[in-house]
Order: structure tokens, then sequence, then C-alpha cells
């Protein structure tokens, strides 16, 4: 930047802020149209808190589609991680213990489809067996006999599996489409097809509550969780060596390549750690309904892309930011609580929001053309 | 063709130029080619055929100069009113559609229709009609295009050009991935196409293929036409002549280099299907020079040594170090590569220079500044013309990309550096400056094996060169035992390597 009597890195923060001056316009509109009802701060707190679930997961989202890849799964990922964390309470579990649960349950799978997308799917899927197996005789043949048999049958099929199959890439699309209804599935299966409720009021709930003392008064505990998620992804993306990978997988998979980027290692993290942000999106879910539930956060997946889409990333990898994202986000929150305000039926609203896409990418395009 | 050197030429070019910014691709060129005549054009890499062609099929038009068809005006504004004059254009990467069927890919663009319907079995007619022409009457209509091998796959596109009712047929280097018998009945189906009164234009750096199959001949070199006559009444050392005929401009320093150990030592080594086992030991302070002509299969052998692409037997060893590795592992032993293809492998253009010129050798944990500060003296040492570090690399020329592709070697600090057509597409100012490096590398104790298609290049900067044909690879000579026409007869095949 030391460059004399040049505008373009003024330009560039102009356009980086692009997706920032268009929530600035659409919040002031409905401040405009609706008054103190709409930027009193109750009403910033609640817009807040129902960013939050949304945001978190499209924190990881955002990694996944920088390196250009893009993951169907995440509603389904909500919904399983959200009973998840209740089973675990129900069986007795701590609270952290359950959530941290939840998490690690999203984060295997995310691994899970990492491995699938960079073409072990053979050995992936002896796993998957195994654990299938090991799940279905739990009942009859007890817990060490049934983990045994399960191990045996995973080792198995992972050892001898990928001599007849080989590595076959699979599209990041292909992989988590079929783990949008596999998940969904697994979700319904573990909570025995209904909603897993929890005993008493875990201090889970809390997370999800706006409060009346100390930083909750501010806003819900589950909106820092979010803020400090972004921080740490945003901080990974600029000064870690993974964090320039994930753009440089994204921007050129094989100049990765050449440069000696391990780039299915490197696709297997991202997976993993953007599945890991949507466990935790699960337990904000489950603070906000307060049980588990196998249907809930459904279109959830598509309401993460879009935001992640509106905040300036582009669906062929390479570009994207966290802030981008937290913006996108954003926006679709004001767009759904400015329209009810105004007393806009649902039907207008997400018309208004398909509209907002659509604007916002043209005009991403229009100034990668101009630069 | 004595009968028909009075008659109206099939195709006239006339005194056609064409610039790109500041490059002349053409200038003044003509180009004559008779009704049911073979006519080759040939040249060296970047002397123009490429365009003239496209000027040709219509996918650019001419600054200045003429075309004429049958007498009559020709300026085709683009490729499809082209093929509706019946020029049809078969290019090396051949255009098939590998989902349709045989008979569909014939009559691509031309099936017959009645109102929106398509009349299929008229289509089926047709196609058979024009596939009997090429001699492949007894192909699958029905089966996916895709699924023939390359060879029938081309076949298909000839056939396309017959059903088109094609005036003058262009093909691109037609036989570089046929296998012989594969090839001979590619002739058998030229001498067809002329006898039927198809001007074929036919390119190829194969020169013994041209005697072959062509009548006359047009010879291109740096945009102009410099020659042309009846094949029969030239060799092959005239023709080369005519391709090479240039002085070499001082654009090359060469300081003292002292020849060091071994640093990348193949034994048996074959990377690519179609390669034959070779030896070959480049020594630090060398720049070792691989010519030959595309596909020759010099790209195939550097990927597979950088470990891209898997190794098919042989052994490589980089040091003390022998075996199989990643290119990661290639770095880590102090090997680089910069590949030929910097839009889709050697660069990643929606980054920054910075990200690019460091993408090899990162730490950890880092921050963007710092990764600024890194590329900083490398950008000075290379002479990389940009705003700043964090600029994208897509904005550069092709020449200031090229120095960044390079720099990332320097910055990792290797010892072997790998360099595939490292000046391809690059202006002369940045050549020059990209050689200033190499000879200083060379000087300070670097190897360096240069991949190139262009002579004078390998003749300016290299201390030995070895030319590969179809895979294989000839003896390494030092420099001052060997000239442009000796290399090119050997790339050619018009003369076996001799030891």
């Amino acid at each position: 930047m030391t460059a004399p009597s040049s505008n373009q890195p003024l330009r560039r923060a102009l356009g980086r802020l692009g997706p920032l001056l268009g929530l600035a316009a659409i919040w002031s509109l409905f401040a405009v149209l609706l008054g103190d009802s709409f930027w009193g701060w109750d009403n910033q707190r609640l817009m807040l808190l129902q960013t939050a679930i949304v945001g978190t997961a499209a924190v990881g989202a955002t990694i996944v589609i920088i390196s250009g890849g893009i993951d169907l799964s995440v509603g389904s990922a909500i919904a399983l991680g959200t009973v998840v964390v209740a089973l675990g309470l129900s069986a007795g579990l701590p609270e952290p213990i359950a959530a941290v649960g939840g998490v690690l349950a999203c984060a295997v799978v995310g691994a899970w489809i990492g491995a699938a997308v960079t073409g072990r799917i053979a050995q992936v899927s002896g796993l998957a067996l195994g654990a299938a197996l090991a799940w279905s005789t739990v009942g009859p043949l007890g817990l060490p006999t049934a983990l045994g048999l399960g191990f045996v049958v995973a080792a198995a099929a992972f050892a001898l599996l990928p001599r007849f199959v080989g590595t076959v890439e699979l599209s990041p699309f292909i992989v988590t489409l079929a783990m949008w209804g596999a998940l969904r599935g697994l979700a319904k299966g573990l909570g025995d097809n209904q909603p897993v409720y929890v005993d008493g009021q875990p201090a889970l709930l809390d997370l999800m509550r706006n409060g009346d003392s100390g930083l909750s008064a501010i806003a819900a505990p589950g909106v820092f969780v979010l803020a400090a998620l972004a921080g740490a992804f945003a901080w990974m993306l600029r000064n870690t060596r993974f964090g320039r990978h994930v753009f440089a997988v994204g921007s050129n998979e094989q100049t990765a390549r050449l440069c000696g980027v391990r780039v299915e290692r490197t696709k297997m993290w991202i997976y993993a750690l953007a599945s890991a942000t949507a466990g935790l999106a699960a337990i904000l879910q489950f603070a906000y309904l307060g049980m588990g539930d196998p249907t809930t956060a459904e279109g959830y997946e598509l309401k993460v892309i879009a935001a992640v889409v509106i905040g300036g990333a582009s669906l062929t990898g390479g570009e994207g930011s966290i802030l981008g994202t937290l913006v996108g986000a954003f926006i679709m929150t004001v767009v759904d609580n400015g329209c009810t305000k105004l007393g806009l039926e649902n039907w207008v609203q997400e018309i208004v929001t398909g509209a907002i896409i659509l604007v916002a990418v043209a005009i991403d395009r229009m100034r990668h053309r101009r630069s | 063709m004595h009968e028909h050197a009075e008659a109206t030429p099939r195709l006239r070019m006339r005194g056609v130029s064409k610039r790109f910014g500041a490059t002349v691709a053409l200038s003044n060129v003509d180009l004559l080619v008779r009704p049911g005549e073979v006519h080759a054009l040939i040249g060296e890499n970047g002397a123009g055929k490429s365009t003239l062609m496209k000027i040709l099929s219509g996918a650019l038009s001419p600054d200045s100069g003429s075309l004429e068809l049958d007498g009559s005006p020709y300026a085709p504004a683009s490729p499809l009113e082209g093929r509706q004059n019946g020029v049809a254009m078969i290019y090396q990467e051949l255009s098939i559609a590998p989902h349709l069927s045989v008979a569909e890919n014939v009559m691509l663009g031309v099936e017959p229709t009645q109102g929106p319907r398509v009349r299929w079995s008229a289509l089926r007619d047709r196609a058979r009609d024009a596939l009997t022409h090429v001699g492949r009457g007894d192909l699958d209509l029905d089966q996916p295009a895709g699924a023939l091998p390359i060879a029938d796959q081309q076949l298909v596109e000839i056939a396309r050009s017959v059903a088109l009712g094609a005036r003058v047929v262009v093909l691109d280097e037609p036989t570089s991935s046929l296998a012989q018998e594969d090839v001979q009945r590619l002739f058998r189906l030229i001498g067809e196409l002329r006898d039927r009164g198809t001007s074929v234009v036919y390119i190829s750096h194969f020169l013994e293929e041209v005697r072959t199959v062509t009548d006359r001949y047009t010879v291109l070199r740096d945009g102009q036409s410099v020659g042309s006559g009846m094949t029969a009444d030239v060799g092959p050392e005239e023709l080369v002549a005519k391709m090479v005929g240039r002085e070499v401009a001082e654009l090359y320093p060469r300081s003292t280099r002292t020849r060091g150990e071994p640093a990348l030592v193949l034994t048996g080594f074959a990377g690519g299907a179609h390669t034959t086992p070779l030896d070959l030991t480049l020594h630090r302070g060398e720049v070792l020079g691989l010519a030959g002509l595309v596909g020759a299969g010099r790209t195939e052998l550097l990927r597979a040594v950088f470990g891209l692409d898997p190794v098919v037997q042989g052994e490589v060893r980089v040091a003390a170090v022998s075996g199989p590795a990643t290119p990661r592992d290639r770095w880590q032993q102090g090997v680089g590569m910069v590949s030929e293809d910097r839009k889709r492998e050697g660069l990643a253009l929606g980054l920054s220079i910075a990200d690019n010129l460091t993408l090899a050798r990162q730490q950890t944990f880092l921050s963007r500044r710092g990764l600024v500060d890194e590329s900083r003296p490398w950008i000075e040492k290379l002479g990389v013309r940009c705003r700043d570090a964090e600029q994208p690399i897509g904005a550069l020329s092709g020449g200031n990309q090229q120095k960044v592709a390079i720099a990332r070697l320097l910055h990792a600090d290797v010892d072997v550096l790998l360099l595939d057509e490292p000046t391809r597409g690059i202006d002369v100012g940045s050549r020059a400056e990209i050689y200033r490096v190499i000879d200083e590398l060379a000087q300070a104790g670097k190897a360096i094996l240069l991949v190139s298609s262009y002579l004078p290049e390998l003749l300016g900067t290299c201390d030995r060169i070895a030319v590969m044909c179809r895979g294989r690879l000839g003896p390494a000579r030092p420099v001052e035992d060997v000239d442009e026409h000796a290399i090119l007869l050997e790339a050619t095949g018009a003369r076996e390597a001799t030891a």
C-alpha cells in the first residue's frame, strides 16, 4: 500500500464493504418506515438472536464455499446435533459434555463428507457399515460384542474395499445432497421419530435468551458465541497457512497441488470444521427449542448459502469473507423482521429475500468486471 | 495438379495482417490453395499458423487484407458463418459432443428438420452417407461418440465436414494423437477428399508427413509467408532452413558456469503413457534444455518427476533421496516446478501476488503483512511491474505473471528448477529478464531443466540440449555441438538421433 496517488486500495476497501453498505441501506429504510419499534435496542437484540443460528452455521459454510465446495447437509446436521445433545442430557450427561458431544457428532459427519469428497468413499463406507452394524446389534449382543463386531467389519471393509474401488472423487454437491437426506434420517432414527424432550431447565437454554443483567442484557450469550466463532475463523483465514490454503484450493486446485498443498487433507479439515460449526449452531437451536427435534432447521442449508453469497463469496471458489457472511445473514434477518413489522405477509418476505440474493450477486459481478 | 494451375483458386488470402496490442501476429501474409489440393502450412511454434487459421475460420477478423473463396469475397464474421461458407476446421483438440450419438455428432448444426421436428430417419441416412465417405460406414450410429477411440472420433469430425459439404477442410496437427495404422488410414482418406475436389489445409510439424501427404506448401515465419511451392521439389533441409532463417538476438546472457555434482538423476524413467524409458542426469550449475515438438512427452516427463503424475517406471533421485514423491515432498527436497499452463495450473489468478508467490512455502501461522514483506524482495529482484504485492495477479501482464511463477521457486529456495515453457506467450522484455534470472541461478550453482519449444531460447540459455521425439529422448549434447537445423530434424523425426 505504499503505492502513491492510487485510489485502488480505497476502491478495494469499498468493494469489501459493499454488503455492509447494503445492510445499512436496508436497515435505514426500515428504520424510517417503522420508527423506534424497529430501531429500538430490544428489536436489535431480537434480530441478533434471530441471526445467531444461521450465522453460526454460515461461518463454517463460508470456508467450504471459499474452497470451491458446497454443503447442502447443514440443516440436517443441525437437526442431528439437537437430537444428540438432547439424548445426552436425557441420559444424564453433564451439560458441557452433551454439548461437546453434539459438536463432535457433527464434526465426525464433516470428516466423513470430506473423505468422500476427496475420493475415499470406500474407506468411509466401511466405517459407516461397521457403525451401523454395531448399532443394530447392540440389543441382542450387548455393547462390548456389538462394538467388537462393528469394529471388525469396519476394519475389514476399510482395508479391503479400496482395493476394488480405488479412489472415486465425488462432487461435494452430490455427497452433501446424500447427507442432506441421510442425516435427517439418522436424526429421526436416533430420536425414534419424535422430538427428544429434556427434563427440567438446562442452563444451555440461557444461550438463546436475552437476560436482564450483565452481558446477556446486551445480547443473548448465543450471539457472543457467534461473534467469538466468527472472530476465530476470520483470524484463521487470514493468519494461518491453512487459511491461505483454503483460498488457494478454491481459487485454483491445480496450482495448489503444484505448490505442494495437500489438497485432500485440506478439504477434509474444511468439511470437518464446517460441520463442527453446524454442530455449534445445533446447540443454539437446541437452546432455542428446548428440545432435540429431528425435523427442525429444514431449509437452513439454503439460508446459509444465501448468507455466504450475499456476503460476496463466489460459488466457484477463491473468494469470500467471514464479515461478508455475517452481514449477509443479518441482511436476511432484517428483511424478515422489518417485513413482519410492516405487516407484510410471509410470501412477500420470501420474494424480497430472493430478489436481494440476485441483486447482491449481480452487483458483486459488476464490481468484478470493472476491476 | 497442373491442370488446375490456371483455374480459379479455391482459397486466396492476400496481404493478411493482424496485431494483438503491440505484438504483430501476421504481417502481409499470402496463402493460395487450389481446388482438390492438399496444402501444407508449416512454421515453428508462434509463427502465426493458428492466427491465420482463426482468420480463415471466422474466429478472428484480419486488420487488413482480403480473403476469397472460389473467386468471391469471403469475410466470415463468426465460425458459424465460416462453416456455412463451407470452411471446416478440425482442431487437434477434437470437438465431439461425447454424450450425443455418432449420428447426431455428424449432423450437429445441420440437422434436417420439418418445422420444429428433427427428421430422424433423414438425419441417420445423411450421417450414414457421410461416414461411408470417410470409410467408416460400419460405425454404430446410435452409440455415444465419446465411447469411440480417438481415431474414430476424428473420422466423425471429418464426416461432419463432409455432411456440411465443406470446400476447405483444415486439419490442425491431425496425427499427433494417432497410432501408426490410423495415420495411414487418415492419409488415404485425405487422398479421397482431394480426389473429390475438396481442398485440404494440412498443418503439421512432422516434415516427413508433409512430404507424404501434401501437394504444395506455404511456410510461415515470424508472422510472414516466406515461401511456397511444390512439396515434391523441396527436401526437409530446405524446409527447415525456411522455417528458421533468422538471427539470434543478444537476448541471452551467459556467464561462466561451473558444472557441479548431479542434482537430479533419472534411471530407466518413464513418465506418461507414451514415453520410452530414459536416463538423464542434471548437474548443479547447468541449464539442460529439452527440445522437441508440442506433445513429444516433455511435459509428461517433468510432471512425473515432480510427482504431479504417477511414475510409469524407473527411478528418480534428487541429491541423495530416491523414489517417487508428492509435489509437497519435492518442494521439501528443494525441487520446484513452473507449469507450462500459467492460467490453469501455474497461478491462482484470483489471489494476490503475495499469496501466489509464497504458496509453496508458508509458515503455520502467518500474517498478510508478513507475506507481503516476504514477497517484496523477489518482486524487486525479478522486476515484476505491479502496484503492490496485494494486487490480484490476474491484473498483471503475462510476462509479469510468469515472473511471479518463477519467483515462487526462488522464495522456496529450491536447488533444482523444472521450467516448462517459462517464456510462452510473453513479451520480449520479460523474456530477457527471465533469461537473466536463469543465467544468475545457474551461475549460483542451481540445476535447471528447461523445456522449451522455442529453439533460439534453448540454444541461447542452455549448456546441454537433449531432443525428445514421440516420447523418446535423444542424448544430451553440449550446446556447441548442435544447431537449429540438427534439432529440428531430430525433433520432427526426419533424422534419427545418433549418440
